[in-house]
């Protein structure tokens, strides 16, 4: 047997529409697209916000229960002077950069997620 | 400590501003040049202008001054202003960018849609704004007096005419080059002292900055009142000069200064001997050096509350600022704002290493400002009393200069944000001319505020505008950018409910004294109980008015979170006002 033309009238499976367009066009789909981005990107923010500015934030408490931390000596400077004067900052910097990094990161998985056709 | 050399260094640092803002003036023709530089400045342009605007007399003088007289309590300040920005990049950098705003009241209406909800951030705005040109314009007074012994008013005046000058000609185009330029200046007037002024400590001894002792004069000290003080002295100290103690007046003649509490009218002028203990200023903490250096050395009541209070207004309060949001605008995206501000947050951590140096070496070196009240001088007194000689004017000269381009900078950009909201939400004159009306009267309504505030360090008084920031308007991009349940009603209740007590409690401690008063740390650092208030009314009212969410807030949510390279058309038909033309 030899088949001369393909089968065109049956149903074709239907070739799903971009996520780009499922946005676009206010679909479930598309809200759903969104809520995944926006969840990821609320838990990220909030995870490096709170694991720093918590850690941070304990030491006014640590100082007040324990007094006698205050006069423990680091290299050569009080402990509260080191921890806020020096400890602090490339602490904050590092926060910043890993979230920059995870935030783009994310963000290209989405546009991956979406572009596909 | 009179300098010509300071005098000069000032005028350079007024002369530069206005040259750099005119280099500008010949690139910036449309209105959207004026407002937001057409979007053109690379991430670190941008984040230096934001580091140069950001730094403000806090920054360069008041942080310095707080710590020289409180102690490590203080460090919160330069570490919750740096944190702020941790929390703006996590949080708000790129959604904001992508809202398209340019101002905070655009914000409010991209989001919500609706013009009483921009109507309430804007007057918080312009409050907050105002509330943090006053401690500027009267560091700007502290400054110009301390160096050429000129009146408060005229540093005031100075600096506001230069900034309604440069903005007016200028607009946001020659702004972003000037405030970038004056990043750069301030953090080499703070650094380049400093490395000078610890090799001396270091030739001559390095004396322990922590020792058990008061402070006390190291060499026969000739300190001038400029105000009333209240002082209280420990020992028996003969003092010479002329003045007037306790209502008595003396003319260049010896008094014993018997221990206990002495009253000496402003203008006096006395030498204290060398190695007596420095009289502290009644409402001071009286430390030793080592009491000074530990936590809570303040004195002050609540020193639990007050510290988290402080971090809670400078960790939210930061993104609610008029002049720092201006600056997204000005990036091309999103993934760039984010960026900017990743190096905002590494030059504010550089520079932020310097103020404390000073307040600890001010301890040893410039005692007698703890008796006068100037401590926010400290850093302007400092190099000319260690180095002697035209080294030490010219590292003072150094730092005057920077201390000026602080107030110079920071005073441009929150008069650019204001006028912004002035011209479209106030006096509604759009166009080059409304900007310029709208500048003008951004600089008058501070400067007619300095002439009856109190006497408060500006370190507090910036606190203070920090603690609003953080009680309104930190909701607001907070909740409106990350939960799409957030509704108009919501927003301008959990506003009002949030802003309205902060910034009274603001008023009522810079204009009145509450004394002793157990409330007054609850006033002085309202913001422990007015972030939370403000952010759970604006939740609960929210959640109680479901059905008033805006029209298509899904829309908003895809413009404010997907990325711009993908031709998401998050703003949807209804996409209106937010480019200006």
């Amino acid at each position: 047997m030899v088949v001369t033309s393909p089968r065109t009238r049956a149903p074709r499976a239907r070739r799903p529409y971009s996520g780009t367009r499922e946005i676009n066009e206010q679909s479930e789909l598309g809200a759903v697209y969104m809520r995944t981005l926006i969840g990821a990107q609320r838990r990220l923010g909030l995870s490096v916000c709170l694991v720093t500015c918590g850690a941070l934030a304990l030491l006014p408490l640590l100082f007040t229960i324990e007094p006698e931390l205050g006069k423990f000596r680091v290299f050569g400077l009080g402990l509260p002077w080191f921890l806020l004067c020096l400890a602090t900052f490339p602490m904050l910097v590092l926060a910043g950069w890993f979230y920059v990094r995870q935030a783009e990161r994310s963000e290209r998985e989405f546009a991956e997620l979406v572009e596909r056709p | 400590m009179t300098s010509g050399y300071a005098v000069v260094a000032v005028m350079v640092v007024v002369l530069g501003t206005i040259l750099v803002g005119a280099y500008g003036l010949r690139v910036s023709r449309t209105t959207s040049d004026f407002y937001v530089a057409s979007r053109t400045v690379s991430p670190w342009w941008n984040a230096s202008a934001i580091g140069g605007e950001y730094l403000s007399a806090a920054s360069f003088v008041g942080i310095a001054g707080l710590i020289f007289a409180y102690g490590p309590d203080m460090l919160w300040f330069p570490v919750g202003y740096t944190a702020g920005y941790l929390v703006l990049l996590t949080m708000v950098a790129a959604p904001l960018r992508r809202s398209g705003a340019y101002t905070l009241p655009d914000f409010a209406e991209a989001r919500f849609r609706s013009r009483v909800v921009r109507g309430v951030a804007s007057s918080l705005a312009l409050a907050i704004g105002w509330l943090y040109l006053l401690p500027q314009l009267e560091g700007a007074g502290l400054t110009l007096n301390t160096v050429t012994g000129a009146p408060d008013w005229a540093g005031a005046l100075v600096v506001t005419v230069v900034v309604t000058v440069n903005v007016m000609s200028g607009g946001m185009r020659s702004i972003t080059f000037v405030q970038a330029f004056q990043y750069w200046l301030k953090l080499t007037a703070i650094t380049v002292p400093i490395i000078f002024l610890v090799a001396v400590w270091q030739v001559r001894g390095a004396d322990s900055l922590t020792e058990p002792e008061f402070p006390s004069f190291r060499q026969d000290t000739e300190v001038s009142f400029q105000r009333q003080a209240t002082i209280h002295a420990e020992q028996e100290i003969v003092i010479r000069g002329t003045g007037v103690v306790d209502g008595e007046r003396l003319e260049d003649r010896e008094l014993l200064l018997t221990s206990g509490y002495h009253r000496i009218d402003g203008g006096s002028k006395f030498t204290f001997p060398k190695d007596a203990p420095v009289p502290h200023l009644s409402t001071m903490a009286h430390n030793t050096n080592e009491s000074w250096s530990l936590p809570a050395s303040s004195g002050a009541d609540f020193p639990l509350y007050g510290a988290y209070s402080l971090i809670i207004a400078t960790f939210l309060g930061t993104m609610g600022l008029p002049h720092v949001i201006v600056r997204f605008y000005t990036n091309p995206n999103g993934t760039a704002a984010r960026r900017t501000t990743l190096i905002v947050l590494g030059l504010l951590s550089v520079f932020y290493l310097m103020p404390p140096i000073y307040g600890a070496l001010g301890r040893v070196y410039t005692p007698e400002l703890l008796m006068t009240g100037q401590t926010d001088a400290v850093v302007l007194v400092l190099p000319t009393r260690m180095i002697d000689g035209i080294g030490g004017q010219l590292l003072g000269a150094l730092v005057a200069g920077g201390a000026f381009a602080a107030f110079l900078s920071t005073s441009s950009g929150l008069v650019v944000s204001l006028a912004g909201v002035l011209s479209q939400d106030v006096l509604r004159l759009g166009g080059v001319r409304g900007f310029r009306i709208s500048a003008v009267l951004a600089c008058l309504v501070p400067l007619a505020m300095t002439f009856v505030s109190t006497t408060m360090p500006v370190a507090d008084m910036v606190g203070l505008a920090f603690a609003v920031a953080a009680s309104s308007l930190c909701p607001l991009l907070l909740l409106g950018i990350w939960s799409p349940k957030t509704t108009t009603i919501g927003a301008v209740a959990g506003m009002l409910a949030g802003g309205v007590p902060a910034l009274t409690a603001g008023l009522v401690t810079m204009f009145t004294d509450t004394g002793d008063s157990w409330y007054e740390i609850l006033l002085s650092r309202p913001a422990a109980w007015t972030v939370p208030l403000g952010f759970t009314v604006m939740y609960v009212v929210s959640l109680a008015t479901q059905k008033h969410v805006p029209a298509g807030v899904q829309r908003t949510m895809v413009k404010l979170h997907a990325p711009e390279n993908l031709g998401l058309d998050g703003s949807g038909s209804s996409s209106s006002g937010q480019e200006r033309s």
